[in-house]
């Protein structure tokens, strides 16, 4: 094999999903389990340094550029196209894995991207096959779907302006550590971690993915978070601002997650707050910590997936996602509870698990550094991951009372692709040797020492121990956990009713006031824009005369004026 | 051959007027569309062989019956009016399959000739406007053009199309008027018609007649304005564009504008620009201002809009926002954003109108309520909408993202970092009116009035596919567009004062 011909592993994925839909049953389930491998073969071709051009808009665009940390995600992103499409091989709406498949082809575009116009491109190719992946769910979805691509391309918009502001800066010089001193580049980060959750807009993860279907979600958990810390890390690693964001996320996501009844969107909760660990680690930015933002990265996908597969077989199972209305499966799912919990205890960083070798590293590096505040937050932060995550999770679902649901284990197909997880779960956390041989710098860090070791079992044993204790205060009611996209979904309606209600006396002036600025809104688009609106309807002709006199004595009067 | 050559100029515009004559005397509908065929198809070759000529050696000028100029008429070809020839000929040669069982469908047999007859007129029309370099043959030929679309928009399918068309008569004869009069003030400062000569004698004449010159340009660039309807001008554009037919829509849509644009692009660069320094004067920023408004106002009422042909026609009116803003930049960036996304936009909204025209073929009708999972029942024509769509967002991988990009680095040289965002941000405006269409064709179920619909014959749907692929391919290699344009806009930047 000659390194002079290399394809760029992003393509094969694309196309295959873009004739995905036309295949027959028995080739489209073989296709969809080849494509990755062989993308995955693709990817480990790739040889270090720019290996494919392309001229665009007059620029010399490196579409494949390798290296270690492209290829360590890029292998991470084959793999979990690998295990989702098993997973999703009886899902119904064909065009959910066909997007699915475009959007991890653009992924993994973006991870081998060698110049800032390439990330966008995919970038954005990403942000449309999300979509679909959302909106293929089903009439659920339409309104969330509608939010998420709005959210998206906004990301897209702050991303484009940074990227073309640097361009025109600097020209289009690669893809590499940036400082943060100009307009373009903190566009740039603010594009960036929009797509990584983080604040203020971190509700975009939580109110879309859950309303995918069984299978979307577990694409949608691996890809766009982390090609967000992807870039982080090539673009603005060490850059101070990304640790206070990355604990912001942490912690968010701890406390939705615990007030969450939706075991979705507990899961969903858990990814904000992963990611946090991962953009603390990007900014603390030794050596160390960028390894482990890394390995967390490869590992988180596993092991969410690996959550979002039980979850997503629950779901398939028995239709009902919310905690109050499950319980007691393990008798007849034994399976899926016991993948649950290797999933649950890998979030967890319980010892020998995959979360255990990668998160310790984040933490290492931060007392490394002597961030003693920034070291103590994320000890306590993982204390509350496995209260939200670890136990939670299963013990609602899987345990607790006994809901009077007997489902079987899901079909053969999902139980091969949770246990293929399950075991990578395990034998990463038993054997991180080859994890570690893959990261972008050298490893050398021993997860398993004796005090590494003790601390955690203490930290995960006494947040149990309180998890159980205070089972009472934590009892899921039928609740819904407002967040910041409630201010974009309801806060016209809602505004005028909640008022209403709490509202006497003095506050009624207000409350009316409220009601009519909420109203007058859409009054007033109505009355411009709308379709017979004063600048919508159809204009008498006398009117079109007027406003060309109008343009006319404008330009006279400005132009004399000057 | 040989002897063709030196012709060429007088042959893009003398065929079609000849064609439309036999188009008239066919009087049967088959003769006329097979003669209009012929004619439509020869165009690109003629423009496209002068497009060659000129970026291989420079303009050309052909007298008109070898008058010299300034006294004759001079048709002068630059690569600014190659570009926009080729573009003009290419779309109606490439549509013009869609027309006869578009027209047939919506046209009786009796006016069908004539539908023909005035499709080559405005041809005509369009093309003459475009290769001429005398000022008043412009308006000539602009009046041509004019009045043959009123025709075309009168013969539209329901009984509002009178009312469009006597709407867009008196408007359009109200900014003719002005242009003549811009024209006629030049004459009188000048003693000139032809283009260049004006361009030449205007610099002298401007330390005594600075006032007239003013006016001049003032009135030229107002009733250009109108006919390629930049807001708030462009009150008759809706419902033309909604009420004629939907064959013509798409042809018009694509073409008579963009050739407005030319005119007012020749005329502030090749003529005023070489003169004076009109950056000093406020039209650029009246531009700028009129266009942002445009890219905004029009795309939020195109959101609200219940008719998917009044839809895409208030989405011109944005599009023609960012064509003239990137000329209102005066950069070579903004400029070649402006001119290239001339050709953008009139690729993808023949291939939108031209999926409305299939759609109304099939179920008669473009209510959007009525279309609900239209995908599912005409997924090719629903595709190309798609992809002709995501192109006027601007998704990178389509044509609309190079005219987005060079529009940015436009604003960008000039240090505009709000107008940067606001580029980018209208075309989120723009996600909302084509997303609503998308979810409705594509995610609903099919409603009842369109259960027997399916995708159009293959002379309908071949042109709309091609064009929905160009679209595509533009978006990826930019050499015939992006590379055209910028040399064009290093043309007229580099003759500027």
């Amino acid at each position: 094999m000659t390194a002079s011909v290399v394809i760029p592993p992003a393509v094969g994925l694309i196309l295959g999903g873009l004739i995905l839909p036309m295949l027959q049953v028995r080739l489209r389930w073989l296709a969809v389990l080849v494509l990755p491998l062989a993308t995955l073969l693709l990817v480990w071709q790739v040889p270090d340094g720019v290996s494919v051009k392309a001229s665009f808009l007059g620029y010399e665009l490196a579409l494949v550029k390798g290296d270690a940390l492209s290829r360590l995600f890029a292998t991470v992103f084959a793999v979990m196209a690998f295990a989702g499409g098993l997973f999703a091989l009886n899902q119904d709406r064909v065009v959910e894995l066909a997007a699915a498949f475009c959007y991890a082809g653009s992924a993994i575009g973006v991870v081998f991207a060698g110049d800032l116009l390439t990330v966008f491109i995919f970038w954005e190719l990403m942000a449309i096959a999300s979509t679909l992946v959302v909106w293929s769910a089903g009439p659920q979805a339409r309104g969330a779907g509608l939010r998420y691509a709005a959210i998206h391309l906004l990301g897209g918009v702050l991303l484009m302006a940074g990227v073309a502001g640097e361009i025109a800066a600097n020209g289009p010089a690669g893809f590499s550590k940036m400082a943060l001193d100009t307009l373009p580049r903190w566009l740039m980060l603010a594009g960036f971690l929009l797509n990584a959750g983080a604040p203020p807009l971190s509700a975009w993860l939580p109110d879309a993915y859950p309303e995918s279907s069984w299978s979307g979600m577990v694409f949608l958990s691996a890809f766009t978070t982390k090609t967000a810390v992807y870039v982080l890390l090539r673009g603005f690693p060490g850059a101070e601002p990304l640790i206070y964001v990355g604990l912001f996320m942490v912690f968010y996501g701890i406390v939705y997650a615990i007030l969450e009844n939706d075991m979705r969107r507990i899961l969903a909760y858990s990814i904000v707050n992963q990611v946090g660990f991962m953009v603390t680690g990007i900014g603390i930015g030794t050596e160390m910590a960028l390894n482990g933002a890394a390995a967390h990265a490869f590992t988180h996908i596993i092991y969410k997936a690996l959550l979002l597969m039980s979850a997503g077989s629950v779901l398939y199972m028995t239709g009902k996602r919310k905690c109050t209305d499950l319980g007691g499966l393990f008798r007849t799912m034994p399976l899926t509870t016991v993948c649950g919990i290797v999933g649950a205890l890998s979030i967890s960083s319980f010892p020998l698990t995959s979360g255990f070798v990668s998160k310790s590293m984040i933490s290492e590096a931060a007392g490394m550094q002597h961030l003693a505040s920034v070291w103590y937050l994320l000890a306590a932060a993982s204390a509350g991951v496995f209260l939200h995550a670890g136990i939670k999770f299963p013990w609602f679902v899987f345990f607790q009372r006994d809901s009077g649901l007997r489902p079987d284990d899901p079909p053969w197909n999902m139980r091969a692709a949770m246990i293929f997880f399950a075991v990578l779960c395990i034998g990463i956390g038993v054997l991180p040797g080859p994890l570690y041989a893959l990261l972008p710098y050298k490893v050398d860090f021993v997860p398993y020492t004796a005090s590494h070791v003790v601390f955690y079992l203490q930290l995960l044993l006494f947040s149990g121990l309180a998890f159980f204790l205070m089972l009472g205060w934590l009892k899921r009611t039928l609740t819904i956990t407002l967040d910041i996209d409630w201010f974009y979904r309801w806060l016209g309606p809602m505004l005028a009713r909640h008022l209403d209600r709490v509202v006497t006396g003095v506050w009624n002036g207000c409350v009316s006031m409220a009601k009519r600025g909420a109203r007058g809104v859409p009054e007033g688009i109505q009355q411009y824009l709308g379709p017979e609106g004063i600048l919508a309807r159809s204009w008498p002709t006398g009117t079109m005369a007027f406003w060309m006199t109008v343009m006319l004595a404008a330009y006279l009067v400005l132009s004399y004026l000057r | 051959m040989s002897a063709v050559w030196p012709h060429l100029p007088i042959l893009q515009v003398i065929i079609p007027l000849f064609g439309a004559l036999l188009a008239g005397f066919a009087r049967r509908s088959g003769a006329a569309f097979a003669i209009t065929l012929v004619v439509s198809w020869l165009m690109p070759l003629c423009a496209g062989a002068m497009l060659w000529q000129v970026l291989a050696s420079g303009p050309i000028s052909y007298h008109l019956g070898s008058w010299p100029p300034p006294w004759g008429i001079e048709y002068r070809v630059d690569v600014l009016n190659a570009f926009v020839l080729m573009l003009v000929s290419t779309i109606g040669a490439v549509i013009m399959p869609f027309a006869r069982r578009s027209v047939a469908f919506e046209i009786e047999e009796g006016q069908r000739a004539w539908f023909y007859c005035m499709y080559l007129l405005c041809l005509t029309g369009l093309l003459g406007v475009t290769i001429t370099g005398d000022a008043f043959n412009a308006f000539v030929f602009l009046e041509i053009s004019s009045l043959s679309t009123y025709v075309l928009i009168a013969l539209g399918r329901d009984r509002r199309a009178l009312l469009a068309a006597f709407q867009y008569l008196i408007m359009g004869t109200i900014g003719a008027t002005l242009y003549v009069a811009g024209v006629g003030l030049l004459y009188l400062v000048t003693g000139s018609l032809n283009m260049v000569d004006i361009a030449a004698r205007l610099g002298p004449a401007w330390a005594d007649n600075s006032r007239a010159i003013i006016a001049a340009l003032a009135f030229v660039t107002v009733g250009v304005s109108l006919k390629l309807a930049l807001f708030p001008l462009h009150a008759w554009l809706p419902n033309a564009y909604a009420y004629a037919p939907s064959w013509a829509t798409a042809f018009l849509s694509a073409t008579a504008t963009k050739v407005a644009i030319y005119l007012l692009v020749r005329f502030l660069f090749s003529i005023f620009g070489v003169a004076i320094d009109f950056r000093a004067l406020p039209v650029a920023a009246i531009v700028v201002a009129l266009s942002l408004a445009a890219m905004f106002v029009a795309s939020l009422i195109a959101v609200f809009q219940s008719n998917l042909s009044r839809m895409l026609a208030y989405s011109s009116v944005a599009q023609i926002g960012y064509i003239t803003l990137g000329i209102g930049f005066v950069n070579l960036a903004g400029l070649t954003g402006g001119l290239v996304h001339i050709v953008n936009h009139a690729l993808m909204k023949a291939a939108l109108f031209l999926a409305v025209g299939a759609i109304f073929f099939r179920v008669r009708t473009v209510r959007l309520s009525e279309l609900a999972g239209i995908g599912r029942k005409m997924p090719i024509t629903m595709a190309a909408f798609t992809v002709a769509g995501f192109g006027l967002v601007g998704t990178p991988g389509t044509s609309g993202f190079i005219s987005k990009w060079y529009l940015a680095l436009g604003a960008l040289e000039k240090g505009w970092w709000v107008v940067v965002f606001l580029i980018v941000a209208s075309s989120l405006i723009a996600l909302v009116y084509v997303g609503r269409v998308l979810e409705l064709a594509w995610l609903r179920e099919p409603s009842d009035a369109i259960k027997d619909a399916n995708d159009p014959p293959l002379s309908m749907l071949l042109p709309l596919v091609l064009l929905a692929a160009a679209t595509i391919y533009f978006g990826l290699d930019t050499e015939w567009t992006a590379g055209i344009a910028s040399m064009a806009a290093k043309d007229l930047l580099g003759g500027l004062r």
